[in-house]
């Protein structure tokens, strides 16, 4: 594959924004006929707009691009599609009351000659297609009904209608379940059979070698190296992409769980819509475990998590932290016995996003002495708030020109350095963490993980909610599956199977 | 030099649209004069705008007369831009301050009346304060039923309007009518009138309004109470998972808001007006919109603007006696200022300004106060 002409180049490509960041600097790209080339670098190394710019959404200062050896300029995605590229974009782009058929053909509607929508010929036509490319997939059935890893058929299905050769799929397998995954890895590769050529965006290693024909990795805005998978490892990867050695194996060492610290009893909660997804938890978390919750996003994960933290009320059961009753107590007072939460969105809860660095370190204390004082805790001291944030921004290496910057200026990463160094207090008790790494580069995942690790071994009482299974197997040292709104199985960090897991999380059985 | 520009380099940053948006307006509503020149006696004049406007600053500040009714007119400002500003700074959208400005000064002109003949120095500050409690108390109304039942304070508030300009005139005609006057009004504060401090009318008034503004800044800036209240308008979210009571904090603030309102109903009556009677003008209620939005909600801008629009007022009566421009060509001035800052886009083309980092929030309660939603927070990496 690699002797012949590549579908696609892309040469010199640089793009600076508009102060200054030089998000590509002179990146080559090619891409094979039948081939899957992955792209792999950190949040921020420059993928996206790469892709961006391939995709005709952002205009390069410098570079060209050449499809099938003849140069072409890429004015908008209308010119990408004409020109054979499609796109999977992370967020799918479907409209969920629509069925499977009507979003594929949204734009190209196929009508009889009077204008009317011939929506029978357009299922047929999809089926067909589905059928050569091995999709399991009804055009008749809504999307709404749809999985996550169905829909994103769907968008594959979307892009190929339109004859598309080159598909870019920006990192696919975020939202999906293993099993998901496994089934998105088989459809590709049938995809590569059939002709087309992939650029799959991630930063997943592990998934990058498994799939890929070659590996591309992009580290701030620079291509620094390209490998075909046989001849690297997880390892050299990781280092490409960071720029340093780095430890990708969670060392867990030996936990000593003592007392209880929290326990869930018949914990039953509706969400916003007064849907019950909270129905009858019964869990415990020892001081100095890690007990994490494996689960596909939406099975009351979220509301479980917010029921232990205070911010929603369940109709039906009981919280107690160290043998005392909580559930009826506001965020504020379980605070103060010693709950500290990572929310899974940093921006929509930890942070205040125009807020200073020094007033989103003491977010979540800003009534305490000493960051209040004087008229009964009514002022606010600026000088012990200046100097907390000090502390915590070094002992948590948060990067920043200055203390004096609003907290949406920071990356990603620093930006969960700042809710985990408040949280990560040493007077803690039960520490709840959703999510702790989601988004985050391979360096600064190592380094929360390894302050996660630190905390139970303080003797706190952690429970961690993670999408991501993998993280929830290196780190727990039990682990809890949910799936509609119960805790379906149990295993011991040593007995804890990947597939058995992800089967349970998929499904609710435990099928063998 | 470089250490001062590095102090007001921030401040600059906040200040400049409003300021350019200023320029742009004069500029615009000049267009408007030349135009409109020559359609008038004195025939097309294209130095008409410079005229107006020099005698407009003339009005304003060029004589001690000039500088107090100035500042008589920025006092009420003040308080009702402090009104809309603080709930801003929360996310709430006031629009009511003309009804709690309405409230204010007819329970400081009832009280007051009660009050007629006793010592200035216990009538004043009773019937301030009252009118005060009455703002505060109308203010509650619409916060509780936004933390309660999550009812839109902008709709609730253009209700509460109405219903205080309607029960207030039943008010003055069937419960205090004073009598021995051919049209109904309250009786004379009499000893309850706020002191005059120099000149005609320079009241005490702009004292109370300037202490407002300082602390009101005080309790943004420096408390937990003002740390709550701009952290429930930046991000409820986080202000609930922070352990703070948004509910509580909403009706808290509007409670403040009407307070404040209140207040400058209660100076406006006890300082100028002396007397309710149905139809007396609450155009304070939405000058104080525009004070704010151009004041950035911050107490030292609000503080800034309100001197701006009152000399608009206090300037141009003799821009209209000595060039015969209308005094309409403030209201004209005073929308485009809105309109610009709304429209920022168009300042920021004009004058090269570059987009902030964040959003600014208070314009997007505004914007988002109409159904749109709030639009997300700033540009995030």
């Amino acid at each position: 594959m690699s002797d012949k002409t590549p579908v696609l180049e892309m040469r010199g490509i640089s793009k600076r924004f508009p102060g200054g960041t030089l998000a590509n600097d002179s990146i080559d790209l090619d891409l094979g006929d039948r081939e899957i080339h992955a792209l792999l670098g950190e949040n921020g190394a420059g993928k996206t707009t790469l892709m961006n710019i391939l995709y005709g959404l952002v205009t390069p200062d410098e570079g060209e691009i050449r499809i099938d050896a003849a140069p072409v300029t890429i004015q908008g995605p209308a010119d990408a599609i004409a020109r054979g590229i499609g796109m999977v974009h992370q967020h799918f782009m479907l409209v969920p009351v629509l069925s499977v058929a009507e979003n594929v053909v949204l734009g190209q509607e196929i009508t009889s000659v009077d204008g009317v929508l011939d929506m029978r010929t357009a299922e047929r036509r999809i089926r067909e297609l589905a059928d050569r490319l091995g999709f399991s997939v009804d055009p008749g059935v809504r999307v709404n009904q749809l999985s996550l890893g169905q829909q994103q058929r769907v968008e594959i299905l979307k892009a190929i209608y339109r004859g598309a050769r080159i598909l870019v799929l920006d990192e696919p397998t975020a939202v999906l379940t293993p099993q998901e995954t496994r089934e998105i890895f088989s459809v590709l590769r049938r995809l590569r059979e059939d002709g087309t050529s992939i650029i799959f965006i991630s930063h997943k290693l592990d998934e990058v070698l498994e799939i890929a024909d070659r590996v591309t990795v992009i580290r701030r805005g620079k291509v620094v190296g390209s490998r075909k998978p046989a001849q690297t490892n997880q390892d050299e990867l990781a280092e490409l992409m960071v720029g340093r050695a780095v430890s990708l194996r969670v060392d867990r060492g030996q936990s000593h769980p003592g007392d209880v610290a929290l326990e869930v009893v018949g914990l039953r909660a509706l969400d916003d819509r007064r849907h019950e997804m909270v129905r009858g938890v019964e869990l415990s978390v020892r001081s100095g475990e890690i007990v994490g919750i494996a689960g596909v996003g939406g099975n009351g994960q979220d509301e479980l998590v917010e029921c232990v933290v205070g911010l929603r009320k369940p109709f039906a059961g009981t919280i107690r932290l160290a043998g005392r009753d909580i559930t009826r107590l506001s965020v504020e007072a379980r605070r103060d016995l010693g709950i500290a939460y990572v929310p899974a969105d940093r921006q929509r809860f930890g942070l205040v996003l125009p807020y200073l660095l020094p007033d989103n370190f003491v977010l979540t204390r800003y009534g305490e002495v000493p960051y209040a004082g004087g008229l009964g805790g009514f002022v606010r001291q600026d000088q012990p708030i200046r100097s907390e944030a000090g502390r915590l921004a070094k002992e948590f290496d948060v990067r920043s020109s200055s203390l004096d910057v609003a907290a949406s200026t920071l990356s990603g990463g620093n930006q969960q350095k700042v809710v985990v160094a408040r949280e990560f207090r040493h007077d803690l008790k039960v520490l709840v963490v959703d999510q702790p790494t989601r988004g985050l580069d391979v360096g600064s995942i190592e380094f929360i993980h390894k302050q996660v690790i630190a905390r139970r071994d303080a003797g706190v009482a952690v429970l961690l909610v993670s999408a991501e299974l993998d993280e929830v197997l290196d780190l727990s040292d039990r682990i809890l599956v949910m799936y509609r709104g119960r805790i379906v199985g149990t295993f011991a960090s040593a007995e804890a199977q990947r597939e058995k897991v992800g089967l349970l999380m998929a499904t609710g059985e435990a099928r063998t | 030099m470089r250490r001062r520009l590095g102090r007001l380099g921030p401040t600059w940053a906040k200040a400049s649209i409003p300021v350019y948006s200023i320029v742009l307006a004069f500029a615009v509503a000049a267009v408007v004069v030349i135009i409109s020149s020559a359609f008038t006696a004195t025939g097309f004049d294209p130095l008409l705008p410079l005229a107006a406007y020099l005698r407009l600053f003339a009005g304003a500040f060029g004589s001690g007369n000039g500088i107090a009714n100035t500042l008589v007119a920025a006092a009420p400002l003040m308080f009702g831009g402090l009104a809309v500003g603080i709930g801003l700074k929360a996310g709430l959208f006031n629009i009511g301050v003309a009804g709690q400005f309405l409230v204010g000064a007819f329970t400081a002109a009832v009280i007051g009346a009660a009050l007629a003949t006793a010592p200035t120095i216990v009538g004043m500050p009773l019937a301030m304060l009252a009118g005060g409690l009455a703002g505060a108390v109308y203010g509650f109304i619409p916060g509780y039923l936004k933390a309660r039942t999550g009812a839109h304070e902008v709709v609730t508030t253009i209700m509460l309007n109405n219903a205080a300009a309607l029960l207030l005139t039943w008010a003055v005609n069937d419960l205090v009518r004073a009598p021995g006057f051919s049209f109904p009004r309250t009786a004379d504060i009499g000893q309850s009138a706020l002191p005059i401090l120099a000149g005609r009318n320079l009241h005490l008034g702009i004292v109370f309004a300037i202490a407002a503004v300082l602390v009101i800044r005080w309790i943004l800036v420096r408390t937990t109470l003002g740390f709550e209240i701009r952290t429930v308008g930046a991000n409820p979210n986080a202000a609930r998972y922070a352990g703070m009571r948004p509910i509580f904090i909403t009706a808290l603030t509007m409670t403040i808001s009407g307070l404040l309102a209140g207040l400058a109903g209660a100076i406006q009556m006890l300082g100028v007006i002396g007397f309710y009677a149905p139809g007396i003008t609450a155009s304070v209620g939405f000058d104080s919109i525009a004070v704010a939005l151009l004041g950035r909600s911050d107490p030292i801008g609000i503080l800034f603007a309100a001197l701006l629009f009152g000399a608009f007022r206090a300037g141009a009566p003799l821009m209209q006696i000595e060039t015969s421009v209308p005094i309409e060509v403030i209201d004209i001035i005073q929308a485009l200022v809105i309109l610009f800052l709304a429209a920022d886009l168009i300042v920021r083309k004009v004058f090269r300004v570059r987009a902030p980092k964040v959003e600014i929030t208070e314009m997007a309660t505004v914007t988002g106060s109409w159904g749109a939603g709030t639009p997300p927070p700033g540009t995030v990496s």
